[in-house]
């Protein structure tokens, strides 16, 4: 008789170990290189940490009971938690603060996918900095991370949080439902969907239009051009950190007007880590400016989190490329 | 040299009108046409399976674009991708239907608080149910749907139909359409970002054809 692990959950042995441990010492050395120092907090923290953080999905999907009958979670990411260490352990240190991090954690998961309720995350926290040069001192660790890895064709997505809401209230589109609708179907990726809602909006046709170009809108700088007229200060944004950046960084970047997924505490700026040799995002991250308020420290900051996991399959990926 | 994009193509009651509709792209359908047993054709860029995998290949990036019925993405609603284009052939529509006469379901759901609804789309039924606030067993079945009410396994089917010709047949009547589908053109999320301009190409070309 075999004792069975609950569904989303592995053993590690050695062989892979040995590969997960060789790329998270590559990615530590060039987080303690620019100054992230590393910390770990508790996988449980209480409940209520969590709801401070308004998120939208990636909330804590596994509950525990203390012994004075308390609500604790199993931390769903390590930003809430990073939140809470500075303003109680950090609430008189001057800012900028730089922070790294390895941990895991805990999602629920749609069964039968193959998803990890424990997933192991390499991320840094830059707390105090606005953008754009926090944002582009941001990405460009992660792409040295990237490249110490051993990563090699992968890009990254640079999209803006605000952006499409921004577009919203210029053109007028107002009622918590119809916006709910529109932006529920922009995160399924729903375009056929998106159409209808916008349709139904009875907008002049270039107002629709640019409603359902500008989220399909991805590529170099020049998709920043979309941007010109009702959306001149997104772009202005992009630009800023595009501009900040060095060319072996700027070169990764796609620029992506639809990013819009997140964590619901999400602010600006906002991006994803893609390589062609795998389906799925590596990474994401991004600017919550508004997230320490409401740990009462008020501070800018920006961040990302990449999965190991899944780092580590599309470096093997690269490896063998797509079968053919 | 292959081409930029592998598009997953569904075979079965979409397939000729999908190998038309790439032709018109100036994608050469020849041998996918006249090989029925190859599943793999790199010189096109086309691989073929049935129209429930296609969400499968191209959440897992095997395919960058995939072409399925509305009714398929619905019944895995939960996939990430992308829904591109209403491509607006292999119409149908999704229904409840009974034997005709008195409806069997109704009367099960008026005596006995619960009717059986036998469905190859176990989760549109679900949701369609539990919408219209009311208790439905949902058996699963794989083959002919039809069979189920006949024989006593269910009150009701909840399938596919286009023309209805099967339906009345075997003697049912459509009570309650659900849904209507079309086929559509998906895309994984990542090939959409990084094949931006193929992606755009295409679909371009599809505005003008």
């Amino acid at each position: 008789m075999t004792d069975r692990l609950p569904s989303g959950t592995r053993d590690f042995l050695p062989d892979e170990m040995r590969e997960l441990r060789a790329v998270t010492d590559r990615v530590r050395a060039v987080f303690e290189r620019a100054g992230y120092g590393e910390v770990y907090t508790p996988a449980l923290e209480y409940e209520t940490t969590f709801t401070r953080a308004h998120m939208d999905s990636g909330r804590p999907a596994y509950r525990v009971f203390d012994e004075h009958g308390n609500v604790l979670v199993l931390r769903s990411d390590m930003t809430v938690p990073i939140a809470r260490l500075v303003s109680t352990r950090y609430h008189d240190v001057e800012p900028p603060l730089r922070f790294c991090y390895f941990a895991h954690a805990y999602r629920g998961v749609r069964p039968q996918r193959g998803q990890s309720r424990e997933f192991l995350q390499a991320g840094i926290e830059l707390i105090g900095a606005e953008s754009p040069q926090g944002t582009a001192e941001v990405l460009t660790i992660l792409c040295d991370a990237l490249d110490a890895a051993g990563l090699k064709t992968y890009r990254v997505g640079l999209g803006d949080a605000a952006l499409y809401p921004n577009l919203l209230d210029r053109l007028h589109v107002e009622g918590p439902d119809r916006r709910e609708r529109i932006l529920t179907e922009l995160a399924d990726g729903d375009f056929v969907g998106l159409q209808r809602e916008v349709t139904a909006l009875g907008l002049s046709p270039d107002d629709a239009a640019l409603l359902l170009t500008v989220p399909q809108t991805r590529g170099g700088p020049e998709v920043l051009h979309a941007l010109e007229g009702p959306l001149e200060h997104a772009a202005t944004g992009m630009r800023a950190v595009h501009a900040e950046l060095a060319p072996n960084v700027a070169n990764r970047i796609i620029f992506d007007l639809g990013l819009v997924r997140g964590l619901g505490y999400y602010t600006g700026a906002v991006f994803q880590v893609y390589d062609p040799a795998y389906g799925v995002p590596i990474g994401i991250g991004g600017r919550y400016d508004d997230l320490l308020g409401q740990f009462g420290r008020p501070l800018p900051a920006v961040g990302f989190s990449l999965n190991v996991e899944r780092l580590h399959i599309a470096l093997t990926s690269e490896e063998r490329g797509r079968p053919t | 040299m292959n081409p930029p994009l592998r598009i997953a193509v569904p075979r079965g009651a979409l397939f000729n009108q999908t190998l038309d509709l790439l032709d018109r792209l100036g994608i050469t359908t020849q041998d996918v046409r006249t090989n029925d047993r190859k599943l793999l054709f790199d010189e096109a860029g086309i691989i073929t399976m049935r129209p429930s995998d296609v969400p499968t290949y191209v959440e897992a990036g095997a395919a960058d674009l995939g072409i399925t019925g509305k009714d398929v993405l619905l019944e895995q609603s939960e996939r990430d991708l992308y829904e591109l284009v209403d491509l607006g052939y292999g119409e149908c529509t999704m229904v409840l239907a009974t034997v005709a006469g008195a409806d069997p379901a109704a009367e099960a759901l008026r005596r006995l608080g619960v009717m059986r609804i036998a469905t190859k789309y176990p989760r549109i039924a679900t949701r369609h149910f539990l919408e219209t606030g009311r208790q439905a067993e949902i058996v699963e079945v794989k083959g002919s749907v039809e069979l189920a009410p006949l024989a006593g396994l269910a009150e009701g089917i909840v399938d596919l139909t286009a023309s209805g010709t099967t339906l009345k047949e075997n003697g049912l009547v459509v009570r309650e359409e659900i849904v209507r589908s079309t086929a559509r053109l998906i895309a994984n999320p990542v090939s959409h970002k990084l094949k931006a301009g193929a992606i755009d190409a295409l679909l371009e070309r599809l505005d003008e054809v």
